[in-house]
């Protein structure tokens, strides 16, 4: 890496998001310098022809894998590509774009491994209903019991990591409901997380993924994963 | 013999048979058909030898006999879901893999294409 700079890609998993793909895509080619990759989940919708349209390089999954194997296939590019740092926002416009210099700055310096955006930190636009609030603190507490990483926002999605985390995760991620379980991944591996403030909007268009429908579920869900991966063999 | 014994020869012997005819016919892989087959032989094998079955009823504890067939009948079953589950995430596993492929095979092709 010496001489050269990083070479840096945003990933952006998008489902059914051909309302504001188009727009986030835009706003980072105008206001940031990063390689950009959107990663179409099996859209039905025209996602992918929106994206390819404001100039972005998109994956196109033949079905939908569910966010983390979305995720996953960014990493996967990232790895073949050579990236040495992957920064990963939502395809619905909920993060900030001017934000991810904030978010690489730790991992650039060589300070961490994987860098989280946490809207709890600092001053914040965002409100969330009450079960989510207890579903963000019940994590909270089972990633600082079981990890020891000290976390504000455990369901983050927005977040960088560098070229060891990419290589692991390439290999092992979830492929639901990925960013709780992932601390338990990089606890395995010894990384360095820091979480850093970022402006968390309410969604412009479409619908959160987690309805209060799948909230049971997903506690339940996370839980059994996050505690299995504990006691798991990585080869 | 009774009729309960038929009908348990009778059933189990062609359950057997089915099973084997569709291994044969190709509907059924062999590694899916093993513990099918073993669970009708068993049951076939315990409805013939009907001492055989009491000697390990009460071997057991079980005081009606037929109903260790059950017991053995729901174990089966159960085992051959577990298989399933065990099949279905491997499965799972592998056609994320390929969906994966695929995609970055299209984006390299299509970069290919622009280059060309």
């Amino acid at each position: 890496m010496e001489g050269t700079p990083p070479r840096i890609l945003v990933v952006i998993p998008a489902y059914q998001e051909e309302r504001s793909i188009g727009g986030l895509v835009r706003s980072l080619r105008e206001r940031t310098p990063y390689d950009m990759l959107v990663v179409n989940d099996g859209s039905t919708d025209r996602t992918s022809e929106t994206a390819r349209e404001a100039a972005a390089t998109v994956l196109d999954l033949p079905c939908n894998l569910g966010i983390g194997g979305a995720v996953q296939t960014g990493f996967l590019y990232a790895r073949d590509r050579g990236y040495d740092v992957v920064v990963r926002i939502d395809g619905d416009g909920q993060h900030e774009v001017e934000d991810i210099p904030k978010v690489l700055e730790p991992i650039l310096t060589g300070r961490a491994d994987a860098v989280i955006g946490s809207r709890f930190l600092g001053e914040t636009e965002y409100r969330g209903s009450i079960p989510r609030i207890f579903g963000i603190r019940f994590f909270r507490f089972l990633i600082n019991v079981t990890t020891g990483y000290r976390v504000t926002d455990p369901t983050s999605g927005f977040f960088a990591i560098n070229r060891r985390l990419v290589e692991f995760y390439s290999d092992h991620y979830p492929s639901d409901y990925p960013e709780v379980d992932a601390y338990i991944l990089m606890h395995r591996l010894k990384a360095r997380a820091v979480e850093v403030p970022v402006r968390m909007y309410e969604r412009a268009e479409g619908k959160s993924s987690i309805t209060a429908f799948r909230a049971v579920y997903y506690m339940v869900k996370v839980t059994l994963s996050f505690l299995i991966n504990r006691i798991r063999r990585f080869g | 013999m009774n009729r309960v014994t038929l009908f348990s020869i009778c059933a189990s012997a062609g359950f057997l048979l089915y099973i084997l005819e569709m291994v044969r016919r190709r509907k059924l892989r062999e590694e899916y058909s093993i513990l099918w087959l073993a669970g009708s032989v068993v049951i076939l094998v315990l409805s013939l030898k009907q001492d055989w079955l009491v000697g390990i009823a009460h071997a057991v504890g079980i005081v009606y006999p037929p109903s260790f067939l059950f017991l053995v009948g729901i174990l089966f079953i159960l085992l051959i879901l577990i298989h399933f589950s065990i099949a279905i995430s491997k499965l799972h596993q592998m056609n994320k893999k390929m969906a994966q492929e695929i995609a970055l095979m299209k984006e390299a092709k299509r970069r290919q294409a622009v280059t060309d």
